[in-house]
């Protein structure tokens, strides 16, 4: 599995620990954890796919995510959601927003690289 | 005939009379009318008109004038003849208005005036005076005549004195009679049957003296109409000037003498009685009439020429020996005089105590009305009316002397209380007249008859000068009193009644053209003149007046009441025995109807519709104002609907905001509980995640060190959070439970700051502290405060950003409680953010360098309250500040 994945995650353990099962499968994992800053580095080189944490300091995830599918370079990059909050309500709005896949936290690590190996068609 | 036996048949007659009255009244008070209220009665009533002046007068008039006596019966036989309907419309308002007093009814017509009334009143007593005293003159000289004709020789004893003792007489009958009760309609019906019984007893005894003289001396009727044909032919020469004068007079006089309006309209119990009255007075008048001539012939013949003919009734029979027949026709005489005493004086008293006496005492004593001593103060206002009116007659009989004849003083009398005739009928008829037309109509003819008629009475010389008659008062010839204006062939009685009425007139219509009505009077004038539209209007609707057809009340009763009426006339009508629904219209049957009909429309309203239903009274102005006063209840009521309607709309606004606070308050309590899922599965996610990877075992031992830390990391961070939410939760019942002691201030800031300093301890922060006035011991729970006091220090230590970061913690006793800021010199919070940073997981920036779960300050707010004090947030200091106010003994536990 290769790709370059730009992870938004502002928690810096979890951040860490997606990192390194990502990395560990092939992966080029970028981590930010500001909203604002990951708008402009998908914009700059864009990612194979972006897993965005739903709850942001500055941007929240679904604001990023709209403003990804609203730039026509951006609207094709698969967006892989990972929320906390693990309400209906979040993962409606999510899809509506065009997102690609959506996960609550905490997370099996086998079905989020299978999610991920999915979104990067490897 | 001895003067004893005399006294004894007056007063056995008399005490006959007390005990017609007496009977009346008690048969009237149990409710018992019967014949007290036929129409007999009521005719009979009618002929106090017959005073002793027709009785005894009528003789003399004709024995010197012939048959100009008879205008004094025409005019009111012309008025119950022909002008019926004027009487029947006085009858009507009479009714209606519960009039007590030709002085009420014209005061009540224009406008409810008591000034009117007072002017009236005045009339009527300056009027009636000499009427009064005629009759006491009457009564004294036939007791002068028995004195002076009988063969016993004895002589009257004292002609005042028995003056005296005939005025004090029909005082003190008049009173016991007259003033029983006090009756809203002025009506006596003892007094009306005594009344009724003297009229028979004066037409008999006329009768029988005509019969005798016909039949027992002049030889019977052909022999007789002779005689007076002869008589006539030589003597009696007919004036048609004082005829037409005269017999506009009488009609006028029956109309609007204070004791004929009393018997007419006031006593008057059913108005279909002037049905039968309209023939049976003339009738009355007829017979009386009959005899007149032929005992004026005979006597002028028989008598010697000295004799007074004012008496001959008394005197011929005498003369004759007829010693019984003599009694008879003395009995005759003194009833008229007594009946037209008492009903004269009745209606006068009413008239003086209503207009004069009682306002002009409730003006002495306004708060009278309240207290309870108003009935027997208008009793006694009647009691003195009638001794006073009674002694005005007593001192105008001494100060005249007795000397006019008779019919004169009667027909100055009739002139004086025709001048209120203007107004009446004007009143009734005019719905323009005004109450100045007539009190100035009242006014000028009062005065032009006191002046050309009233006052000449006393004769030249006697108020009037000898010179003031021939020339005129300051030489104003025009201005003499018997040729007003050069009209000096005129018969001075007829000059006067043209003078005084024309100008009364003239004054009464300039007056009412001139002048507006008030609103009282305008309604007055209505109802007045309108008397009889009311009851046409039910009788087109077909109620027939007097009588209500049950459907009719039905019909009107379920417009009102509905389905209930329908119910309550059967049940009545089952009380009453009979099938169906439609009960007898029984007193107690109409008395509940209105009863229920007042539940709906009020009782005001109810008593007018179920009053106009029966025409036993129309709709009065004082019912009229009832209803308005009801209708303002009403109103009253649906603004106090009014004002429950605002205050239940108010209740709803109150709920709704309540609804909106629930409301909002279910959303934070969503927002709540999606931070706390938030917050739990956060540390979860990442124990999850490396105890997966830490499990699959072929990690680097460093790495497999640095994940295992983190996993406890956030197992601390985790347990952490749990604590605060069980702290916030039991802070927030106040079921905490709190060890209260005695505890040192800078103890407890010693322990705040070792404990807080594990928070970034990698900063050195300067921590300036004023060590004695912290030398303080609280009563308080320790360990909670000390906990306030680490979150605070904690959050400087963390959220501080100065590169040389200060904390300075200030301590201040104010009164019973002590103050501790804590003030840092970072950037502090910004102003639109104070007021939210005691919310839970109100935290403002990223919650990695903060490393809690944003309930800090939410805890200390809550455990400042459990302790008696208040931690806020003190703006305006260069970095942030907090401020924690706390007791200095907390005696017991706070909420």
């Amino acid at each position: 599995m290769a790709g370059r994945v730009l992870l938004i995650e502002d928690e810096v353990n979890i951040a860490e620990a997606i990192r390194f099962l990502l990395t560990r499968d092939g992966c080029e994992v970028e981590v930010l954890a500001d909203g604002h800053a990951a708008v402009a580095a998908v914009a700059r080189a864009l990612p194979d796919l972006v897993i965005l944490d739903l709850m942001l300091p500055g941007m929240s995830g679904l604001e990023i995510l709209s403003a990804l599918r609203a730039d026509p370079v951006t609207v094709a990059v698969p967006v892989l959601m990972l929320t906390a909050k693990g309400q209906g309500r979040d993962r409606e709005a999510a899809e509506r927003a065009g997102v690609s896949a959506f996960m609550s936290k905490p997370f099996a690590n086998a079905e989020m690289r299978a999610t991920v190996r999915a979104l990067l068609g490897a | 005939m001895p003067f004893n036996i005399l006294v004894l048949a007056c007063l056995t007659y008399v005490a006959a009379l007390f005990g017609v009255a007496f009977l009346a009244e008690r048969r009237a008070s149990r409710g018992m009318l019967g014949f007290l209220r036929s129409p007999l009665v009521y005719t009979l009533s009618l002929s106090i008109y017959c005073t002793a002046w027709t009785f005894y007068g009528a003789v003399g008039y004709a024995a010197r004038s012939g048959l100009e006596f008879l205008t004094i019966y025409l005019g009111p036989t012309l008025i119950f003849v022909g002008w019926w309907w004027v009487l029947r419309k006085l009858v009507r308002i009479g009714r209606q208005q519960r009039v007590t007093s030709i002085a009420d009814l014209i005061s009540s017509r224009y406008g409810k005036s008591n000034l009117l009334g007072v002017v009236v009143t005045v009339i009527a007593v300056v009027a009636a005076t000499p009427y009064i005293a005629l009759q006491l003159q009457s009564v004294t000289l036939s007791f002068g005549v028995f004195a002076s004709e009988t063969p016993e020789g004895w002589a009257l004893p004292n002609r005042d004195a028995t003056a005296v003792w005939v005025a004090a007489g029909l005082a003190l009958f008049t009173i016991l009679f007259g003033t029983r009760n006090l009756d809203a309609k002025e009506q006596h019906h003892g007094i009306v049957t005594a009344i009724a019984v003297e009229a028979v007893v004066k037409l008999v005894a006329l009768i029988a003296v005509g019969m005798f003289v016909v039949w027992g001396l002049a030889g019977g009727p052909a022999a007789i109409i002779a005689r007076i044909q002869s008589y006539s032919d030589s003597h009696w020469v007919i004036q048609p000037g004082r005829w037409v004068g005269l017999i506009f007079l009488s009609a006028a006089a029956v109309i609007s003498l204070p004791r004929m309006f009393q018997v007419l309209v006031v006593e008057n119990v059913d108005e279909r009685h002037l049905a039968r009255a309209s023939w049976a007075f003339p009738l009355y008048l007829f017979l009386m009439s009959l005899f007149i001539l032929p005992i004026a012939v005979i006597g002028l013949e028989r008598m010697p020429a000295d004799t007074n003919p004012d008496m001959l009734v008394l005197t011929l029979p005498l003369a004759e020996g007829q010693g019984a027949l003599a009694m008879l026709a003395f009995l005759g005489g003194f009833s008229s005089a007594t009946s037209m005493v008492i009903v004269e004086t009745i209606a006068l008293a009413t008239m003086l105590s209503n207009h004069i006496l009682m306002p002009a005492w409730l003006w002495l004593r306004p708060k009278a009305t309240l207290s309870g001593d108003l009935r027997r103060a208008v009793l006694l206002a009647r009691r003195l009316s009638i001794m006073g009116v009674l002694a005005l007659g007593f001192a105008y009989f001494r100060l005249s002397g007795g000397s006019t004849a008779l019919a004169a003083i009667g027909l100055i009398a009739f002139a004086g209380m025709a001048q209120v005739l203007p107004a009446l009928l004007g009143g009734i008829f005019w719905r323009g007249a005004t109450k100045t037309g007539a009190g100035a109509g009242l006014v000028i003819g009062f005065v032009v008859w006191a002046y050309t008629l009233f006052l000449p009475s006393f004769g030249e010389g006697g108020v009037i000068s000898a010179q003031v008659f021939a020339e005129g008062p300051f030489g104003l010839a025009w201005l003499r009193p018997q040729a007003l204006f050069g009209t000096e062939a005129m018969d001075p009685l007829v000059h006067s009644i043209f003078w005084s009425l024309a100008l009364n007139t003239a004054a009464f219509c300039a007056g009412s053209i001139l002048s507006f009505p008030d609103p009282v009077e305008r309604i007055q004038g209505a109802a007045f003149v309108n008397a009889f539209d009311s009851e046409a209007q039910a009788e087109r609707l077909g109620w027939t007046h007097g009588k209500a057809e049950p459907e009719a009340l039905l019909n009107m009763a379920q417009r009102i009441l509905g389905e209930e009426a329908l119910s309550f006339f059967e049940a009545e009508a089952r009380a009453q025995g009979k099938a169906g629904y439609l009960p007898d219209m029984t007193p107690s049957f109409l008395a509940g109807l209105e009863r229920r009909l007042a539940g709906s429309v009020g009782a005001a309203t109810a008593h007018a519709m179920i009053s106009q239903l029966f025409g036993d009274a129309t709709v009065t102005v004082e019912d009229l104002m009832a209803v308005a006063n009801e209708t303002a209840q009403i109103m009253e009521y649906s603004a106090r609907l009014e004002e429950q309607q605002e205050e239940l709309s108010r209740t709803a606004r109150q709920l709704r905001e309540v609804n909106e606070k629930l409301t909002q308050l279910s959303v934070q309590k969503d927002a709540f509980l999606s931070q706390i899922s938030h917050e739990l599965r956060t540390p979860m996610t990442s124990i999850r995640a490396f105890s997966e990877i830490l499990t699959e075992g072929d990690l680097p031992p460093a790495m497999v060190a640095d994940y295992g830390r983190i996993i406890h990391t956030e197992a601390v961070r985790l347990t952490r959070l749990l604590d605060d939410l069980l702290d916030l939760s039991v802070l927030e019942n106040g079921t905490v439970q709190l060890n209260l002691g005695l505890a040192n201030l800078g103890q407890m800031i010693d322990h705040a700051l070792a404990a807080a300093g594990q928070t970034r301890p990698e900063r050195s922060f300067d921590i300036q502290r004023d060590f004695a006035a912290e030398e303080i011991f609280l009563r308080t729970d320790a360990d909670r405060l000390v906990q306030v006091f680490i979150n605070l220090i904690s959050n400087a230590r963390k959220y501080c950003d100065a590169a040389q970061p200060v904390l300075k913690i200030a301590v201040r006793q104010k009164g019973g409680r002590v103050v501790v800021d804590f003030i840092d010199n970072g950037t502090g919070i910004a102003k639109d953010a104070q007021g939210l940073i005691f919310e839970k997981f109100a935290r403002l920036t990223d919650q990695t360098r903060a490393g809690g779960a944003g309930l800090g300050l939410a805890i200390c707010r809550e455990v400042m309250a459990n302790l008696g004090g208040t931690v806020s947030y003190l703006p305006g200091q260069r970095g942030a500040a907090f401020r924690v106010t706390v007791p200095l003994r907390l005696e017991k536990q706070a909420a």
